[in-house]
């Protein structure tokens, strides 16, 4: 489904990702973990789209190559990323936000657009299944919300796009252990055989709730060590810095 | 890109910019005692409507054009200009919409406000003025039923001289100041509104106002009188072809609110702004004031300012009676080069009276913005409040945006209360919307009527979604 080769991302001259390789396939979840600065959160602003980068290399996204799309053009054929500061905008209202953001994406898949009473049925079940508080629908967009909330917020978007690939980036940073469990369940209730799943922490705890099918180790730019599940847990044990 | 592409690609931003071709009676070229008189005569007007012009051009002469505006513009040749300007057909008055030229039918049409019978906006009497002249009113026998008079101002001199002659002037003197004491002298068309004792106006009242003719300036004069205990909506819209010179539009529209009275007054001005260079565009030099004149009286005004090369007003509330209220809610949108300098004026001369500004501005590209609002209370306006919130959105690092508030407080138990803020749209912002599948024109868009929502909300229903549309085109090319 996403396949990374030699992808090397430069910004203010300042060399991020150098030689970056990655293969996920679909239905597969893979976490990659790694210290500040090591370049995770320049991986998923590339895959999203965001614009400043230098950046040289090839991705493809099912077959096609990632860069030749617009950030809402890979948002349509189903990138999806959960930001790890999700934005405030004053003045949206979040229920206006989700139902504009839903029927974009739906007209760009040639699927029906949604009515307003069709769009609130929807997002009235995915909030009571993933716990959120539906008053914020009515609030405006992340303003005075809770870390928690905004995270949560981020994996009600994700389970209403339906996304082929998630991009999680360091969603688990700031939530408590019931939070945790809200935002994991959603991953899973997303798990089939055909969605695929790439996870971005810097803790091992995100991985008790959502057993990863692989984990890499990314330090200074490049993947240094990759490997199952049990990765995670070494890593916990010994820390980056034996990884060096 | 050659012009023929230009002409396209702006129509494609400015749908409104069409011509009608049609032929004029025009008034000589230039300002002079024998073009009012022309004007006066064509429009057989009684001998005090004329005196009211000539006094009114006498004081012109005397009067210097303002020069501390923000926006600067040329220098206007005021004798190069035509004062009148109308359709030929018009000459001999059609007696209904079956004798108007077809062509008139056609443009507005075309511009959404379709005026044969069936055809119809439903609970909205428009008032159609095309250059300077209204071409038909619709509803009028309805209105006519519960005693409220809607009709071109040009007729009602005619036909209610009575009320015209009390209350032209009243509000806006002949002798106020530069461009409102030329539209006194010049003034053309525009509309007439009288609401009796008691009623409550069954539907909106509306006027369109549309420049055809070139070389031409528009002087529109409304004036609106809501009687005791009466309720009016009224909501005026614009636009004008596309050209290369500027075309002026000076109107004065004056609102009297006797007791216990309410005006609601809503503009969603869309004149041709000019091309993306800034050539071309449209002189928007508006003096607008209401007066609540009673006690209990309420005046609000609410515009949507997209168009126009330079917008320059402040439509004002003078709060004479005790406990009035008076109200502005402005979005104002520049983008390329346009400008504006708008903002309001309460002057709370009674006691208890209350006035609210909200005003939202947005600029983009290389355009200036400039809200500029004055809260006058006087000694003898005990216990009377303001509330001004003023928020500013820039896009872009090429544009302006300036607050100038003025506040004068005189009594000590009144109180002024003044908040103000400034924001960009973030790239991030940005980045996160197209993340959800939004274009950056469609996150824009929404960020926009988000942020201008407290306004928005003040439009009467059936202009709101229209308005909510015209905010999101304003800005398009702003990005990316």
């Amino acid at each position: 489904m996403l396949k990374i080769s030699k992808l090397n991302a430069k910004i203010d001259n300042k060399e991020i990702l150098k030689n970056f390789s990655l293969n996920i396939n679909p239905g597969e979840v893979h976490a990659i973990m790694g210290p500040n600065g090591s370049g995770k959160s320049t991986l998923s602003n590339i895959l999203s789209g965001k614009k400043g980068y230098d950046v040289s290399g090839e991705v493809l996204f099912e077959e096609k190559d990632l860069f030749e799309f617009e950030t809402e053009e890979r948002a349509h054929k189903g990138i999806f990323l959960a930001f790890q500061y999700p934005l405030e905008i004053p003045g949206v209202n979040t229920n206006i936000f989700l139902k504009t953001s839903l029927n974009a994406v739906r007209k760009a898949r040639g699927e029906k657009e949604l009515d307003a009473i069709e769009f609130l049925k929807l997002v009235k079940k995915k909030s009571r299944e993933l716990k959120f508080d539906e008053d914020k629908l009515n609030r405006q967009l992340n303003v005075g919300f809770s870390g928690g909330e905004k995270k949560k917020n981020e994996i009600l978007q994700m389970s209403l796009l339906a996304p082929k690939l998630s991009i999680l980036d360091e969603t688990d940073s700031g939530l408590d252990i019931d939070a945790l469990k809200i935002v994991a369940d959603g991953v899973n209730a997303l798990r089939d055989d055909k969605n695929s799943f790439l996870i971005i922490t810097h803790y091992q705890r995100l991985l008790d709730y959502i057993k990863p099918d692989y984990v890499h180790v990314l330090m200074n730019g490049k993947i240094v060590k990759s490997g199952g599940a049990e990765l995670a847990l070494e890593l916990e044990k010994k820390g980056y810095e034996n990884f060096h | 890109m050659d012009n023929r592409q230009k002409e396209i690609d702006n129509l494609k931003d400015y749908k409104y910019g069409f011509t009608t071709d049609i032929e004029n009676t025009r008034a000589p070229k230039g300002l002079n005692e024998d073009v009012i008189k022309f004007i006066s005569n064509i429009k057989k007007e009684p001998r005090w409507m004329l005196d009211f012009r000539l006094k009114a051009y006498e004081r012109f002469k005397q009067l210097k054009e303002p020069n501390w505006q923000k926006p600067k513009y040329p220098k206007i040749d005021y004798q190069d200009l035509y004062y009148y300007s109308a359709p030929k057909s018009m000459d001999d008055k059609p007696k209904s919409l079956d004798e108007l030229d077809p062509k008139l039918l056609e443009t507005y049409k075309k511009l959404g406000i379709p005026l044969q019978e069936q055809a119809r906006l439903n609970g909205i009497a428009v008032d159609a003025v095309f250059d300077s002249v209204s071409v038909a009113t619709t509803f009028r026998e309805e209105l006519t039923k519960q005693g409220i008079i809607f009709c071109p101002i040009s007729e009602a001199i005619q036909n209610h001289p009575e009320l015209v002659k009390k209350y032209l002037g009243s509000v806006i003197p002949t002798t106020d100041h530069f461009f409102a004491t030329l539209n006194s002298a010049v003034f053309t068309d525009g509309s007439f509104a009288y609401i009796p004792e008691g009623v409550r106006c069954p539907m909106e009242l509306s006027t369109y106002f549309r420049i055809n003719a070139s070389n031409t300036g528009q002087f529109e004069r409304t004036l609106i009188i809501a009687d005791k205990g009466s309720y009016v909506s009224y909501l005026e819209g614009c636009t004008a072809p596309m050209r290369d010179e500027n075309q002026l539009h000076a109107a004065n529209v004056e609102l009297i609110a006797l007791d216990d009275a309410e005006i609601k007054y809503s503009t969603v001005q869309n004149w041709y702004p000019g091309d993306k260079d800034g050539k071309g565009g449209i002189y928007n030099f508006v003096t607008k004031r209401g007066l609540c004149k009673g006690k209990n009286s309420k005046i609000s005004w609410t515009q949507v300012e997209t168009g126009s090369a330079i917008t320059w007003k402040y439509p004002s509330c003078i709060l004479k009676g005790d406990n009035s209220v008076g109200e502005f809610y402005s979005i104002a949108i520049t983008n390329n080069h346009q400008k504006a300098d708008t903002g309001t004026k309460m002057i709370h001369l009674g006691k208890n009276t209350k006035s609210k500004i909200i005003s939202k501005g947005i600029s983009a590209g290389f355009s200036d913005m400039t809200y500029r609002g004055l809260v006058d209370i006087s000694s003898r306006a005990s216990n009377s409040n303001n509330y001004t919130q003023c928020d500013s959105l820039l896009m872009g690092n090429k544009c302006g945006a300036h607050t100038v508030p003025y506040i004068k407080n005189k009594n000590s138990e009144s109180n002024i209360a003044h908040e103000a803020t400034t924001s960009k749209i973030s790239d991030e912002q940005l980045h996160y919307c197209q993340q959800r599948g939004l274009s950056a024109e469609e996150a824009v868009s929404l960020i926009v009527n988000g942020f201008c929502k407290e306004v928005l909300q003040q439009l009467p229903m059936e202009f709101a979604v229209e308005a909510q549309k015209l905010v999101g085109i304003s800005l398009e090319g702003s990005v990316g």
